[in-house]
């Protein structure tokens, strides 16, 4: 089981990613719908309260297709298919800039600790890690830096 | 120069903090191999054939004589006791131990010095012109707008895991002598007609495997929206570059796939989201930048008197004439000069450097030159501010370290990678072939007959020599496990950009000089008056050189 690093410690993961096939959606469960579920049957799912609608979202899938509705979402996974694919830390980016997202952003898949800091000011705020990560580790990784040259997403 | 505050001191200790970390994590087994890799590699440390390898920046080829005396110390302490200068205008250490890297960048940290980005999948070192600030030609000077790339392309967050390293240059003279079309982003400083300074904008430039001449995508970019516009197009390429084969995944490929205009239009498009956001640079930001780039003090010198020291020296040396005419610049300034250091004598890879001689370079350089230095993709150096008057002496001074071979922009001064002999990519060596040559015409007579004339030198493919730009390219090849080169003609790398043409069937080492001499031949037999030999070879085309490399011996 991996875990969520939220705010600085480990938490329970209130949320479950929605099997592409699964067939019955429970109303009540907070739940992250692949983006091609969300696509075929939006105009049922808006009706959810978006407390517990969320979207998984692929890395090579666009945050575009999701803009219009992108209140309607308690919680957005971003997938990393291998941890040298950077194209997730230009999606949070588009997300969180452009589209005003301003929900939990996770970064799931196959991240590591040490691109913790860069994910965060790409505006991630939840991360899922391998079981055996160190807490301290995971921590310092994510405050590497206090000194930053660029503009970014900066945590609240 | 560029100095550092307490926020670049505070982020270069961060930095080698963090690095201590993951390799001690690494060095435990905490952290995995495959996940170490592309953290060293963006802190320049390299695993190849015989030992790592540690790529230190030297942002835009600018560095101090009291970073110079570092550097030797270095070389001495953790090093076999010397370096090597590369075409990125960095400077390279051989021989490392893995877990002495993080002292070495402590060492480093303490004169302002790092190796952040200097390998990896992100944004290296942004190189520019040797003779920025001081060259006859220039439009504006290059080096604040570097420095304001270098900051905002440091430990960016959205562009760390690019699909492939990226690579950006800046010119800011008429002659382009920061090869910016072979760049993933050139970027050349221009006036418009109302005199306004901007940015013309190449992309997709770069050798390796599949070399291509960068185009233009933005014809005037207005100096404010510069890192915005930079940022669209990392952002383009973040998310469309390929991913899946790492032989088609710098952004030359992309461009070439979509067309310029089409790539054009989506940086354009995601410009304007970006575009007077947070990244917008101000008129404060450019008097910070420009604050530092300002004229040392240059004294009013008696420029009679000293042409007068220079003049009769000359004539009673034959050899420091030599050097004059080869090695010694035109400055903005009168009665200044800049001074090339060559790193060529023969029998030297090109581009190495001893620690004593780094030290001697650092002393030379605080006597002669207001204690700064610049390194030149061709793997020299440079004394920016030299006093004509002065000359003499420095000569001297240069003659006694090896670095008065006054053969710099000749057939001699080669651009070459370290092949075969330290690169487990190579196909065959390259620096035997540059020494080969180098002893083939050693006639300075016939050397400086022959005139401006580039040859570079890389042991396979990925072209880290250059060769396609070269006016004469050598490229190694493996033939069913044999050493070959192939020989091409025809590159240039500065304002016309060209790929050179490939001769025909390939060489063994030994007959490497033989074509090349054959080559000089042809352009020594068909050249007209004042002619350099790529404009005789814009003029009379590959053919006859062909015809005679091939020719069967009668
Ligand atoms: C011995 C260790 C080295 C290895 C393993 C190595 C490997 C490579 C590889 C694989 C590429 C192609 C990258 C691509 O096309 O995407 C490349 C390109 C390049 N290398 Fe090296 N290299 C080494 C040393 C050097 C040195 C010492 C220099 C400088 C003197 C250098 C300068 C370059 C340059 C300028 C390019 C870019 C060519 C382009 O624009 O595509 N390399 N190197
Ligand atoms: S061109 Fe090839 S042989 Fe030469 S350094 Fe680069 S990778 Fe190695």
């Amino acid at each position: 089981m991996p875990k969520l690093l939220k705010a600085g410690s480990f938490t329970i993961d209130a949320w479950r990613r929605l099997d592409a096939d699964a067939a019955r959606i429970a109303d009540g469960d907070a739940l992250l719908f692949p983006l091609p579920v969300w696509l075929a049957r939006r105009d049922a799912l808006l009706a959810r309260d978006s407390s517990h609608t969320g979207i998984w979202l692929n890395g090579d899938e666009e945050p575009e297709q999701i803009a219009a509705d992108i209140h309607r979402f308690g919680c957005i996974a971003v997938n990393f298919p291998t941890f040298m694919d950077g194209r997730g830390f230009s999606c949070g980016r588009l997300l969180r800039e452009r589209y005003g997202f301003r929900g939990e952003l996770r970064a799931v898949g196959d991240i590591f600790v040490d691109q913790l800091h860069f994910l965060r000011r790409c505006g991630f705020d939840a991360f899922e890690l391998p079981d055996d990560t160190s807490l301290d580790t995971a921590r310092n990784c994510l405050d590497a830096f206090s000194v930053h040259y660029q503009a970014a997403c900066n945590p609240a | 120069m560029y100095l550092y505050d307490d926020r670049d001191r505070c982020l270069l200790r961060e930095r080698v903090r963090q690095f201590r970390d993951q390799t001690t994590r690494y060095l435990q087994g905490d952290l995995p191999e495959d996940q170490f890799r592309p953290l060293r590699l963006q802190n320049g440390l390299y695993i190849q054939r015989l030992a790592p390898m540690l790529r230190v920046s030297i942002p835009y080829g600018l560095i101090s004589a009291s970073q110079l005396r570092r550097l030797a110390h270095i070389a001495r302490t953790y090093d076999k006791g010397y370096a090597h200068f590369t075409t990125r205008q960095n400077i390279q250490f051989n021989w490392p131990q893995l877990p002495e890297v993080p002292d070495i960048l402590a060492e480093l940290a303490a004169v302002d010095m790092h190796a952040i980005q200097t390998s990896g999948n992100c944004i290296r070192n942004i190189t520019s012109d040797e003779f920025a600030g001081i060259a006859p030609d220039e439009v504006e000077d290059p080096r604040p707008w570097c420095e304001l790339v270098r900051r905002w392309s440091t430990f960016h967050p959205e562009f760390a895991y690019l699909p492939r390293k990226f690579k950006i240059a800046v010119s800011g003279s008429e002659s382009d002598r920061a090869a910016i079309q072979i760049h993933d982003i050139g970027l050349q400083l221009v006036k418009n007609a109302a005199g306004a300074l901007g940015f013309r904008v190449y992309v997709g430039g770069g050798l390796g495997r599949t070399p291509v001449i960068g185009e233009v995508i933005g014809e005037f970019i207005e100096p404010r929206h510069l890192l915005t516009y930079l940022e669209a197009i990392l952002r383009v390429y973040n998310r469309y570059g390929r991913r899946d084969n790492k032989y088609k995944a710098r952004i030359k490929i992309l461009v070439k796939v979509w067309g310029a205009e089409v790539f054009g239009a989506r940086v354009a498009a995601e410009w304007q989201h970006l575009k007077d956001g947070p990244n917008t640079l101000t008129e404060a930001d450019f008097a910070h930048a420009r604050q530092f780039f300002t004229a040392p003090a240059y004294e009013a010198v008696d420029v009679a008197a000293a042409d007068a020291t220079v003049s009769a020296c000359a004539a009673a040396e034959r050899a420091f004439a030599r050097w004059l005419e080869r090695n010694v610049r035109a400055h903005r300034v009168p009665g200044y000069c800049a001074v090339v250091l060559s790193l060529k004598p023969v029998g030297v890879a090109p581009g190495d450097v001893t620690d004593a001689q780094l030290d001697a370079i650092a002393d030379l350089a605080d006597r002669y030159a207001f204690g700064e230095a610049r390194v030149t993709h061709h793997q020299n150096l440079v004394l920016a501010d030299v006093r004509r008057g002065d000359l003499p002496a420095l000569w001297r001074a240069l003659k006694a370290q090896g670095f008065a071979t006054p053969t710099i922009g000749t057939l001699s001064d080669i651009i070459c990678c370290p092949g075969g002999d330290f690169c487990s990519l190579a196909n065959a060596k390259s620096i035997p072939i540059a020494e080969a040559i180098q002893r083939e015409f050693d006639d300075l007579d016939y050397l400086y007959d022959l005139g401006d004339l580039t040859l570079n030198i890389s042991g396979c493919m990925n072209a880290c020599g250059h060769h396609h730009v070269g006016n004469i390219g050598i490229l190694g090849v493996d033939k069913k496990g044999e050493e070959f080169y192939q020989i091409q003609i025809g590159g240039e790398a500065g304002s016309r950009a060209a790929l050179g043409q490939v001769l025909g069937p390939s060489f063994y080492a030994p007959e490497v000089p033989r074509v090349i001499a054959r080559i000089l031949d042809v352009y020594v037999q068909r050249r007209l008056e004042g002619e350099t030999f790529i404009e005789t070879y814009r003029r009379v085309g590959v053919e006859p050189f062909k015809d005679s490399v091939y020719a069967k011996a009668a």
